[in-house]
């Protein structure tokens, strides 16, 4: 991304929150030259600057993303980088780590390249891939990590597909430990999901769907937390959808274990019963679960035992979840509800503040992975949403920007709006639009 | 309770959506017809229309009584079965539906191996859809016409305790009869090994009682009905061997004892001889499995006349 010739940027009269500093101004002032944060413009940057008034809005660092997909390369038809990067910017995402399961998968430095040479050309917002664990995230023989990393990941993952032998496991954390690249586990024992289609519970036992038990999620992160006891690895553990594994990473970081967790906004928001009329657009990987396991995230989320909120968009089209839900894709497209889905589930539902929220969206993620976003740090780089968190609106197929349809609140009236995205200073979306 | 006189829907997809009113009114309906089983005897309330069995899943027994049902009251009936069908070569469930109704049918009866295609079809469709069995959620008609049998060998349902017995996890069958028979006031009870019976399923269904011990769940009951153990389902994880299941949860003359004396066997079929229940118990006097065949055809004749003439033609 060129954001080096830009014209400096001088937003006023917001409200500005950085959890990364602490920092809350009821009326603050932010500047950006050259694509980075500065203390103060000159005279002469004064008068060219494009000047944001932003009264009644809260300014924050751009949000994080640690678990997302963009179609390509190999699934163009369910999002494109274009579309994607620009559903992340209306969403207020201006980083986001991709997962490696594109096709072909992000297991060798070619596809790295490629996904670098396409986000140059295409993408909005700073796109970081992760890399695979294993060739072919198949849980069988260790990826290329250091080329992978000399290639530009942030971080390594099998993604859905799981690692389910502990060997592997243990050593593919030593060997990215060497690089310095955190490990993104998601976390299912796949001989106990076995045709698995959503939580085992009674909904799944009304339905007749296969269930998906809390434990096949529980026996992960528990061995997750004792081979990062054994290898001092960091393990970042992705999208957690049961209290249990809540629990078991409260007690790991007592223990001061090297985990961090995310949940996504959906598991927040909400619960097994939307599923009661096979709505296949709530069919996700990990499931949405009971009300008891979204209370316990939720309190999670707030004691600071989950570090951060991701979007999990997993896009599908349309198409192919209009069929039987055993034959449906697993995914939704969240990245421009994510913000509001959890606006709603912790600030309006009275769980925690804003500051609390945005720390979960901005430098709580960046410090997970160690990346250089998520602050308003002067010197950094200049990405800034503008929200209002007074406003509400109702996401609708024809206005979203992902290319996807599969967006499960569609319809639904959210508290919270993304106002303007800003990434290096420039104006990526306003209003969910394209800015330019 | 309100006596309903009129039906209103055009979808028979779940006893879930059906009021105790309803079911009154279709077993009503079902009296009506049960002259016209008689050999010989027809009607022609659906002349001129076309009942379509779209069968993506084996069945004889089911697709045969939708097609008796259909003839009996004049309907044109074609059967497609999941050999034949075009579902083979990937297209989608809908495009298959969409075509078979442009061809001008009245009526789509479906079983299918997905939880849920019979609700999605209902929702995709203009014309009738009747559940003949998706998945392990519902299979209507057969819990229609169990409680059926038993209303007409009892004269009531309210009441009466009524034990189902096998795999109750991966069965439709049970999941409607649950429904049907909690709807109607009788008290049931599920039985089985505990990976086929999870205590769970109490979460899912308040009402029932789940019990492990085999003559507690028989002991005063009106009626049991037996499910077919379907050891393909079920894998090797749920119980060890047929022969285990037979001998601790079996039906033979010694258990069959433990029920009431008036009490009856019912099982949806087919049967597994040996397995789940004993040719003695079976054959014997207790059991009204061919009554529940017969009825089967009189409540699949009343589901086609009602759900197709809830649509305006």
């Amino acid at each position: 991304m060129n954001t080096a010739e830009h014209t400096p940027l001088w937003i006023r009269g917001a409200r500005v929150i950085d959890p990364s500093v602490g920092r809350d101004d009821a009326r603050g002032e932010v500047f950006a030259k050259d694509g980075r944060f500065v203390d103060k413009l000159s005279k002469s940057d004064q008068a060219r600057a494009q000047v944001i008034d932003a009264a009644g809005l809260i300014l924050a660092p751009g949000f994080v993303d640690l678990n997302c997909r963009l179609g390509e390369p190999g699934r163009g038809a369910r999002e494109s980088i274009r579309a994607g990067t620009l559903a992340a910017a209306a969403g207020g995402f201006t980083s986001v780590v991709t997962m490696p399961d594109c096709l072909p998968a992000a297991d060798n430095v070619g596809t790295i390249q490629l996904i670098r040479e396409l986000c140059a050309r295409d993408a909005s917002v700073r796109v970081l891939p992760a890399g695979t664990l294993t060739k072919g995230h198949e849980g069988k023989a260790l990826a290329p990590i250091g080329s992978l990393k000399k290639a530009g990941v942030v971080a390594v993952t099998d993604t859905t597909s799981g690692v389910q032998n502990n060997e592997i496991m243990r050593r593919a954390l030593e060997y990215a430990a060497m690089f310095g690249l955190v490990v993104l586990d998601h976390c299912q024992d796949s001989s106990m999901t076995d045709g698995a289609q959503m939580h085992e519970g009674a909904w799944s036992l009304r339905l007749g769907l296969r269930g998906y038990p809390r434990a096949a999620e529980e026996i992960v992160v528990s061995s997750d937390c004792v081979l990062a006891g054994l290898t001092k690895a960091r393990i970042h553990l992705q999208h957690l959808s049961s209290g249990g594994s809540a629990e078991i990473v409260r007690r790991a970081k007592a223990a001061q274990a090297s985990v961090t967790a995310e949940v996504s906004a959906l598991h927040l928001l909400l619960t097994d019963a939307a599923l009661a009329q096979y709505d296949t657009r709530l069919k996700l990987n990990p499931p949405l679960r009971e009300e008891a396991d979204r209370q316990a995230l939720i309190a999670a989320l707030v004691d600071g035992t989950l570090d951060a909120i991701c979007s999990d968009h997993s896009p599908c089209t349309a198409t192919e979840k209009d069929c039987e839900f055993d034959l449906a894709p697993f995914g939704a497209a969240t990245l421009e509800t994510a913000f509001s889905a959890a606006y709603e589930a912790i600030v309006a539902d009275g769980h925690a503040d804003l500051n609390l929220l945005l720390q979960r969206l901005t430098c709580g993620p960046a410090r997970a992975l160690g990346l250089d976003a998520g602050t308003l740090r002067i010197g950094g780089l200049a990405d800034v949403v503008l929200i209002d968190p007074k406003a509400t609106w109702k996401p609708s197929a024809k206005t979203l920007l992902s290319k996807s349809g599969n967006n499960p609140l569609l319809g639904r009236t959210l508290k919270g709006r993304i106002r303007s995205t800003f990434v290096g200073g420039q104006l990526i979306t306003k209003d969910g639009q394209p800015a330019k | 309770m309100a006596k309903q006189e009129s039906w209103t829907k055009k979808d028979l997809t779940g006893i879930e959506e059906l009021s105790r009113a309803e079911i009154e009114l279709l077993f009503r309906q079902a009296d009506r017809f049960l002259p016209a089983l008689a050999p010989g005897k027809g009607l022609d309330l659906m002349r001129g229309r076309t009942v379509v069995n779209l069968f993506l899943e084996p069945s004889t027994r089911t697709r045969t009584a939708f097609e008796i049902s259909a003839k009996k009251l004049g309907a044109e009936v074609v059967s497609i079965n999941t050999t034949a069908s075009s579902l083979v070569k990937g297209e989608t469930l809908r495009d298959t539906a969409l075509n078979i109704r442009a061809m001008g049918v009245d009526a789509i009866v479906m079983r299918h191996s997905s939880a849920g295609a019979a609700r999605y079809l209902g929702n995709a469709l203009d014309i009738s859809v009747v559940n003949a069995g998706d998945g392990a959620h519902e299979h209507p008609t057969q819990a229609l016409l169990d409680a059926f049998t038993i209303r007409q060998r009892f004269g009531k349902i309210q009441g009466l305790k009524v034990t189902i017995l096998g795999d109750i996890l991966f069965s439709r069958v049970a999941r409607s009869n649950i429904l049907c028979l909690t709807k109607l006031g009788a008290e049931v009870t599920l039985a089985g090994p505990a990976t086929l019976v999870p205590a769970t399923l109490k979460e899912a269904y308040p009402q029932v009682r789940i019990v492990h011990d085999l003559k507690k769940a028989l002991s005063g009951a009106d009626a049991v009905m037996l499910l077919r153990i379907q050891h393909e389902r079920q894998t090797t994880t749920h119980f060890p061997s047929l022969g285990e299941y037979t001998s601790q949860f079996g039906l033979n003359a010694e258990r069959a004892a433990w029920l009431k004396p008036e009490a009856i066997v019912m099982h949806p079929g087919p049967i597994n001889r040996g397995v789940e229940v004993e040719s003695e118990v079976a054959d014997g006097p207790r059991s009204v499995i061919l009554e529940q065949v017969r009825n089967g055809v009189a409540v699949r004749m009343a589901v086609l006349h009602l759900c197709t003439g809830a649509i305006a033609r």
